[in-house]
């Protein structure tokens, strides 16, 4: 089976074979899945080695030149290190480019707090003008690789090893409605919509699935949000980390919050995805202790 | 572009470099080797360690359209040491000049090797 970062990879590889002004610079991850891209043109398939600053800003000098650049590399070491190339040569100084991050949240568990990236969109989300995609399925991040790629704007798109049981067509803006219902209005985020729909079993709730996390399509939400005043976000980063979003989005309504997310602290114990799932409250189950716990 | 002339806005120390990296990549990409990049930093700037990256990743490159400007004012209060030497180390082809010469500097904007050239003017 294909993962979401097979997918990523495959999908930058047809838009850059496409579209002779697609750039991509690379920083030592990946590059048997990108040796098709340097193969069709060396010429702007760079692969600058671990040095991740520097590929953002490589990437910039591309935009500068009008290439739409697509940077890949594990979730930290894009987000987190080079946040400010990615501020202002792409933010400030009004470029566009993709960025593409491997091993979302706690998805490389057994590797240790360096390689987990609970925090890349709260901290990339502070970026005037980016957008900030968490696909939940190989077939959705295909899909968001080809329609973002020339969009002019800043962009991450988060891959991860965990993914939903299908993939969801998706609406534009980026939240899309699963089911409607007059209990609780229910927002999962990417590759956490599968086990919120098992959480969900037997609760009438309208559920809203978020691919694009910044911005938040607050539209959709302020206009699919069901009645009841409770709502409840369930997303795959720091817990909270919509939160402000989904409260400006339904300010003109009472609303109670539950966020569900990945705690703020640094994981000191060594495991896969599932285990920290378990030790973490990120289950099924867990989720919808804590959901039916909330509802009352 | 809104500063007519500006294409950067390099004010944040070490993103210049980089992005001139990328530009003279994009302009290769194009089939313009001939238009050059010129960067302009500082002795104080190059304390900044995405600098070294982008140095170090133009030496192995081989960029011959790009030129590294480094006003050497001594504005560092780290002492540096020679920098051209730390840039030919990195296979940049560096040349020391005295920043007020007008011809010296004239001269060595105009080098053009098989690889990026740097200019460390003192002043």
């Amino acid at each position: 089976m294909t993962s979401m970062r097979e997918e990523a990879m495959a999908a930058v590889v047809d838009v850059f074979q496409r579209d002779d002004d697609v750039a991509l610079v690379m920083a030592d991850i990946s590059l048997d899945y990108l040796r098709p891209a340097v193969a069709h043109d060396p010429r702007r398939a760079i692969n600058v080695g671990i040095m991740e600053q520097s590929a953002v800003g490589v990437a910039a000098g591309f935009a500068l030149e009008g290439y739409h650049p697509i940077v890949h590399t594990l979730a930290p070491f894009l987000s987190e290190r080079p946040l400010e190339q990615i501020k202002l040569d792409f933010g400030y100084q009004g470029l566009g480019g993709l960025f593409i991050s491997a091993g979302a949240s706690y998805d490389y568990g057994e590797s240790g707090g360096t390689h987990h990236a609970g925090g890349d969109v709260q901290a990339l989300g502070s970026i005037p003008r980016i957008e900030v995609l968490v696909p939940g399925s190989p077939a959705e991040t295909g899909q968001l690789v080809r329609s973002t790629y020339a969009n002019g704007r800043p962009t991450y798109l988060r891959t991860s090893t965990v993914e939903n049981d299908e993939p969801v067509e998706l609406a534009p803006g980026g939240l899309t409605v699963v089911r409607r219902g007059p209990d609780v209005t229910v927002i999962a985020a990417g590759p956490f919509l599968s086990r919120t729909l098992a959480a969900l079993d037997g609760i009438d709730a309208t559920v809203l699935y978020a691919t694009t996390l910044v911005p938040l399509d607050a539209e959709t939400l302020a206009r699919e949000a069901a009645p009841a005043a409770e709502v409840v976000l369930v997303e795959p980063v720091y817990e909270g980390t919509t939160a402000g979003q989904v409260a400006t989005a339904l300010a003109h309504r009472p609303t109670r919050l539950l966020s569900i997310g990945v705690p703020r602290r640094f994981l000191k114990r060594y495991g896969t995805a599932e285990q920290h799932d378990a030790e973490l409250g990120l289950d099924a189950g867990a989720i919808r202790e804590r959901i039916r716990a909330f509802l009352g | 572009l809104q500063v007519p002339g500006v294409e950067v806005s390099t004010g944040s120390l070490g993103h210049g470099l980089p992005m001139a990296v990328g530009v003279a990549y994009a302009l290769r990409a194009r089939g313009r080797d001939a238009q050059r990049v010129f960067v302009l930093t500082g002795d104080a700037e190059l304390n900044e360690g995405s600098n070294w990256e982008a140095i170090m990743h133009a030496g192995s490159a081989r960029l011959p359209n790009l030129t590294l400007i480094v006003v050497d004012n001594r504005s560092s209060n780290v002492v540096l040491g020679e920098i051209a030497a730390k840039l030919r180390a990195f296979g940049w082809d560096a040349v020391t000049v005295d920043g007020h010469d007008h011809d010296d500097l004239r001269d060595a904007y105009t080098r053009r090797g098989d690889g990026p050239t740097a200019v460390v003017a003192v002043v």
